[in-house]
């Protein structure tokens, strides 16, 4: 775990403490549970993007993709009976199109990712809305997929606790991540185009397969956590079902360390960070905070959390600058006196 | 001739390790060409940054209209009448060209609203455009110029600012020779309304067209200057020569052996009439010299696949290769050592270790996971037998000496066993240590049997260490030299197209 990580638990530590003292209520088993359901959920896609981050590209398709695929998975299986595994496939191969149309679109015809995605964002949740004539799409009565609630939306008790099998699933998603990104070959290629792509393509990296293979794995993730949010949610108005989803992605991944420029980030930060959004979110509830000041109070916590990182990464700077600059006199002294400022 | 208005006495210039400029000398008279010549890194921009108040000289002073200061900042210069015209422009191409020529000083109206005078910008722009002579309107938008065209605009933006002085860095070295004719009747006007100019170019007979005098810089020193009378291009090369470079020499273990890569009427997107055929033999170091901008980079990358190849073909060990990408070009073994090295080169806030697998990693894979333990090993051996200074292998690339960083890069390719190694300006911006240490690994490759390329504009380097050299101008090879005909004048002459006149060395 990195300093950046801990200092970020760090503060989901003080900022829970502080609710738990104000509103008991924050510890409350069923508090916590569903709390922790919205971390499984939102923790996905925030992957997802982070990974699309971490290239230096952006991802701004997240809330309609999920729209879109959402309705489109309710409608597979509810109207057309179509078997829940085979939907579930179909889905997530959905996902993966649309993220290998997306980093194609980057690389090949160099659209920047920002104009495609917003295309995208656009594109989708109009279709979605289409799709369903701007109705809602959900369960009818008597439908019932015992099994598939079960594994997308059920909790299992686990010492007492009922643990949500988003927070399961979110687990899983989060180890393969984390080796893939910190671990394995593809990870470091991910890194190194995100840090300087003229660089990664003079070592040898096929640098635009890399920027589509992170699209691709950015649709693939999100498709799956759009299963899971219209298992949970049930319902879906296509209007605004899953609206905002990519920037609280993006709030995630940037609390998270991941660097808008590219070539940094951590996926445990990126999960530390969906938890502070989500416990943030939990506190405006639990303290009385009008609803509508939620996004105010993320936004606010956000900006406090970068301008302190600033902070501390300058005056680590400053520091090691000090440092050289002694050890440049050292090694300068016996040829001649440099005149320092 | 009238009084300098403009004295340079003595200026100084070092940086730690490195003397610019030694007590130089230079006075310019009004309506004046002074051609000031000299190779790559003999201190002529140095000279000029000081002129533009962009550097300030560590000794001597500067005398402007009898005044004299120890050294001038940029608002100093602007006052002076002293106004450049880039290599690169410095031209905005979202605007007009009034709007470049009044950037930054934009006539105003509307009081308080400061909103910019049209009609005046146009109006002040017209008796310069005629004076000038210039083919386009006060309105024309930059991007539909030319490059002589934006050249024009950035003369007009010195006229305008009432200028007594305009220095011109190589403005020929990217135009056609009609427009290269413009641009030296638009000197000879300049000079004719009492305008002086600096002319810093590598084209002698420019400097015979239109120099009244010229001044020699090698090494950071005048070694020379010649008056109208005495200009011709033999002189001007007898002066900027005149080191014994071939003492650095260290000679190859064997004598080269069969051609290992060769270039075979290789076309590239930057000089599209112009095919370059050479071949690098085994164990040999083969010099590429050259003006900059002779082309000599966009080969190496054509060759290394980041640019495609527009025409002709490569050969590998007789066999004809296909080289889409870098990947394929190393996957045949050939490996280049780029130019920027900190844009292209590194991974700078990325460890030395990861910096070194990064072409290579999947040789460091375990189940598709990086094994780290070797990649350490491996970086900590080739930390010790390139002799990187650092104080151990997981830090950051950036943080280094240029002489370390570019041995960074070097360790990446001999982890991977070289066939071919391209090498482009291995040595800039590197100490004179490491460049010793650079050059003495550059052999033992060539010894272990790898044909290597190098492309150098430092004069000391082609001449010192290539075992044999070929010399491009404008896009194409000038000529090939073998060690016996080394010798700077040769590679001049060559470098500024010319045909080699039979001069001893």
């Amino acid at each position: 775990m990195s300093k950046k990580d801990l200092s970020l638990l760090v503060l989901i530590l003080v900022v829970g403490t502080v609710v738990a003292l104000i509103n008991p209520r924050f510890l409350y088993v069923g508090n916590l549970s569903n709390t922790a359901n919205q971390i499984g959920l939102f923790g996905i896609f925030s992957i997802a993007e982070a990974f699309i981050i971490i290239i230096g590209g952006i991802e701004l398709s997240v809330g309609s993709v999920i729209a879109l695929l959402g309705v489109l998975f309710i409608d597979l299986i509810v109207n057309h009976d179509v078997n829940w595994i085979v939907a579930l496939a179909m889905i997530v191969a959905a996902g993966l199109v649309i993220g290998l149309i997306h980093g194609t679109l980057v690389t090949r015809m160099r659209i920047q990712a920002f104009v495609v995605t917003l295309c995208g964002l656009l594109i989708y949740r109009g279709a979605a809305r289409y799709y369903t004539e701007d109705a809602t799409a959900g369960f009818g009565f008597g439908a019932s997929f015992p099994m598939l609630e079960w594994l997308a939306a059920g909790r299992t008790n686990v010492l007492g606790f009922p643990l949500p099998h988003s927070v399961v699933a979110l687990a899983v998603v989060a180890v393969i991540a984390w080796v893939v990104l910190h671990r394995s070959v593809f990870g470091r290629y991910l890194l190194a185009v995100g840090k300087n792509e003229e660089a990664a393509r003079y070592s040898g990296i096929r640098t635009n397969r890399v920027i589509i293979s992170a699209y691709v794995i950015c649709g693939g993730l999100t498709a799956f956590s759009a299963i899971l949010i219209a298992m949970y949610t049930r319902s879906i108005s296509p209007a605004v079902h899953g609206s905002f989803y990519e920037l609280y992605a993006i709030a995630a991944a940037v609390l998270g360390g991941c660097s808008l420029r590219g070539g940094e980030g951590s996926i445990i930060g990126v999960v530390l960070g969906t938890v502070l959004l989500q416990v943030l979110q939990n506190l405006v509830n639990l303290l009385g905070i009008p609803s509508s000041l939620n996004f105010a109070v993320m936004g606010t916590v956000i900006l406090v959390g970068v301008l302190g990182d600033q902070y501390l990464v300058q005056r680590r700077h400053r520091a090691s600058a000090a440092k050289g600059r002694e050890q440049a006199n050292v090694a300068a002294a016996p040829l001649e006196r440099v005149k320092v400022e | 001739m009238p009084e300098p208005f403009l004295e340079l006495v003595d200026i100084s210039k070092s940086y730690p390790g490195v003397v610019a400029l030694d007590h130089v000398g230079l006075q310019v008279s009004p309506g004046e060409v002074v051609a000031l010549i000299g190779e790559n890194g003999a201190g002529k921009s140095t000279l000029m940054r000081v002129l533009g108040g962009v550097v300030e000289p560590s000794g001597g002073f500067i005398r402007v209209d009898g005044a004299a200061r120890s050294s001038l900042t940029v608002a100093d210069a602007i006052k002076a009448g002293i106004a450049f015209v880039h290599q690169e422009l410095n031209l905005f191409d979202n605007l007009d060209v009034a709007g470049n020529v009044f950037i930054g000083r934009e006539p105003v109206h509307g009081g308080p609203l400061r909103l910019i005078d049209r009609k005046r910008m146009y109006a002040d722009v017209a008796p310069l455009l005629e004076r000038l002579g210039c083919d386009f309107a006060a309105d024309a938008p930059l991007t539909e110029l030319s490059l002589a065209q934006r050249q024009l605009v950035e003369i007009m933006k010195a006229l305008s600012l009432d200028a007594r002085l305009v220095i011109m860095d190589e403005p020929t070295s990217s135009l056609t020779l009609a427009e290269t004719d413009r641009l030296m009747r638009t000197v000879a006007g300049l000079k004719a309304h009492g305008v002086s100019i600096i002319f810093i170019t590598h084209r002698l007979n420019e400097v015979m067209q239109c120099a009244d005098r010229a001044v020699v810089l090698r090494d950071g020193r005048v070694v020379g200057a010649l008056t109208r009378a005495e200009l011709s291009p033999a002189a001007m090369i007898r002066l900027m020569i005149g080191r014994d470079l071939k003492s650095l020499y260290v000679p190859p273990a064997a004598p080269a052996g069969d051609s290992v890569l060769e270039i075979v009427d290789a076309v590239t997107d930057t000089y599209p009439g112009r095919a370059v055929s050479l071949s690098v033999r085994r164990g040999e170091i083969l010099g590429l010299a050259g003006l900059v901008g002779s082309g000599r980079t966009e080969l190496a990358r054509a060759v290394f696949g980041i640019d495609p190849l527009r025409g002709g073909a490569i050969r590998l060990d007789g066999e004809p290769i296909r080289i889409a990408s870098p990947r394929a070009a190393i996957e045949h073994g050939i490996y280049l050592v780029p130019e920027d090295r900190k844009g292209a080169g590194l991974l700078l806030d990325v460890s030395i270790a990861e910096n070194i697998s990064l072409p290579d990693l999947a040789s460091y894979m375990r189940f598709w996971l990086v094994d780290t333990d070797r990649e350490n090993e491996n970086a900590v051996r080739q930390r010790e037998r390139l002799k990187i200074r650092a104080p151990d292998v997981k830090t950051a690339a950036g943080s280094l000496s240029g002489g370390n960083q570019q041995k960074v890069v070097l360790a990446k390719w001999l982890s991977m066993r070289p066939k071919v190694l391209i090498v482009d300006e291995p040595t800039r911006g590197v100490d004179v240590g490491a460049k010793q240490e650079i050059y003495g690994m550059l052999r033992r490759l060539t010894d272990a049997g790898v044909a290597i390329l190098m492309i150098s504009s430092d004069m000391e380097e082609v001449i010192g260490v290539s075992d044999r050299l070929a010399v491009m101008h404008e896009g194409a090879i000038s000529g090939f030299l073998d060690r016996s005909q080394f010798s700077e004048h040769n590679v001049l002459q060559l470098a500024v197209g010319h045909t080699i006149t039979a001069e001893g060395p």
